[in-house]
């Protein structure tokens, strides 16, 4: 099935099998490798990116849903080279260790402080709460969240 | 790596074509919504539909929480996301704001559908005790009308419903009535786990006493994921302690959850008669806070 995909603001066009999941469809058709692929049964949030802006696990979403809709995935974040506040909070706090969680991680942290820039701990842990880090940093994660809300200077994938 | 097998895609434009694509493809054909009850269980291979047939694009009709005259009514396409966020269910249904706040997590929230949560008809599914607490009802659409269920009907057994294999259900409806709250307790062992056993309780109280009630139960092996026993208890009592705690009993007399990875049978029982007392206190505490 042809498909139209709007992939960080560029249209995409593939023929693909219905059955094909948006990871993988992002991964390897698309070949924006920077949104990973986890655990395979929506629970660890490694894969999460927009649809349409709105935070999805995109193993459990079939690429041909994605038709003529928009996604924004962690290669979408920065602007002209400039990293978005959440990723250079990332980088201040230590809030990558292997890296693996980090992009679903990012997306979800983008999408909230767009939604309630000053959210406290609780708020921060809850948004965080479908996503596993397996290195279990989420302190530091927290923290490089806490950053990006303090320093909201630079405006990545949000305008 | 899962995937899914093969199947054919169709994708909706209205509600009566995505009936007529039912009628047409037949029983195997299946509706996807959100997608995040069914497309796992493709993933795994236990549900291999030959025929897709994509609803989100009728999430602009289907999409909705609005009081019509003395009900709320929920459309099936509904996000878990922004039940939890309506201000109108916050109001009236506390039970359902309960649940959708430990309904996997936030993540998996802005994709699911109520409608797609009730007709997977899992038997650890949070919302088919909720809406069975509140007495709800369901509307279901065929090529032909429409009927009007309730909600303790639609599961028939695990994996079940009384959807038909031509028909589709578009709407929750709730009564709502003056002098009552209701509450939902849940005991998972993470964030986005399925229950390990879970209680919703919905009260109307008229003065010190119970005028109506219902339980809804999850998890825990009950038809229709209600407790009449335990509503029964209640009805017509002031909630004191003793009564409470003996509906609670009653509640969790007619569990029958099976020993699992989440726990044995008989601590899920324990948790029934617990959850039951902790859902029916708040029910009625916020019942008397509105009054």
């Amino acid at each position: 099935m042809q498909i139209n995909v709007n992939l960080n603001g560029t249209e995409q066009s593939h023929d693909v099998e219905p059955r094909l999941l948006l990871v993988h469809y992002i991964r390897d058709v698309a070949g924006e490798t920077g949104t990973h692929w986890g655990c395979d049964t929506s629970n660890c949030g490694a894969c999460v990116v927009w649809l349409d802006d709105v935070p999805v696990k995109s193993c459990t979403v079939l690429a041909v849903m994605a038709d003529k809709h928009r996604v924004t995935t962690i290669e979408g974040l920065a602007v002209g080279g400039v990293l978005d506040p959440v990723q250079q909070g990332f980088m201040e706090c230590h809030g990558l260790q292997c890296g693996f969680c980090t992009p679903g991680m990012m997306m979800t942290a983008r999408w909230l402080l767009d939604h309630n820039p000053n959210p406290s701990e609780l708020e921060i842990r809850e948004a965080l709460s479908g996503q596993l880090c397996r290195c279990t940093g989420y302190h530091n994660i927290v923290k490089s969240v806490q950053w990006a809300a303090a320093h909201p200077a630079t405006v990545g994938a949000s305008t | 790596m899962q995937t899914p097998r093969s199947f054919e895609y169709e994708r909706a434009t209205s509600v009566d074509h995505a009936i007529a694509l039912l009628e047409r493809l037949g029983p195997e054909a299946r509706l996807v919504a959100g997608g995040h009850s069914l497309l796992p269980m493709m993933k795994l291979r236990l549900a291999a539909p030959e025929h897709l047939i994509d609803i989100n694009p009728l999430v602009a009709d289907l999409s909705y929480v609005r009081v019509e005259g003395n009900e709320v009514r929920i459309g099936a396409m509904t996000r878990h996301a922004e039940l939890l966020a309506s201000p109108i269910i916050a109001e009236h249904f506390a039970i359902l704001t309960d649940a959708e706040k430990v309904i996997a997590d936030p993540i998996v929230r802005n994709r699911g559908t109520i409608g797609g949560s009730i007709c997977q008809a899992d038997p650890s599914e949070d919302l088919s005790a909720a809406f069975a607490a509140l007495k709800a009802s369901v509307l279901i659409r065929s090529g032909t009308g429409e009927r009007l269920i309730s909600a303790r009907d639609l599961h028939v057994g695990p994996y079940e419903t009384a959807v038909g294999p031509a028909e589709m259900l578009t709407e929750v409806r709730i009564a709502i009535r003056a002098g009552s709250g209701s509450a939902y307790e849940k005991v998972e062992r993470r964030v986005g786990d399925w229950a390990v056993a879970a209680s919703g309780a919905w009260v109307q109280m008229s003065g010190d006493t119970v005028a109506d009630a219902g339980i809804g139960l999850t998890a825990l092996g009950v038809a229709h994921f209600c407790s009449p026993e335990a509503e029964a208890v209640l009805i017509g009592h002031a909630p004191t302690a003793e009564v409470i705690a003996a509906a609670g009993a009653a509640a969790a007399s007619i569990t029958n959850p099976p020993t699992d990875q989440r726990g044995p049978s008989d601590y899920k029982r324990h948790l029934a008669d617990i959850l039951t007392q902790r859902a029916i206190t708040r029910a009625v505490a916020r019942a008397l806070g509105r009054n």
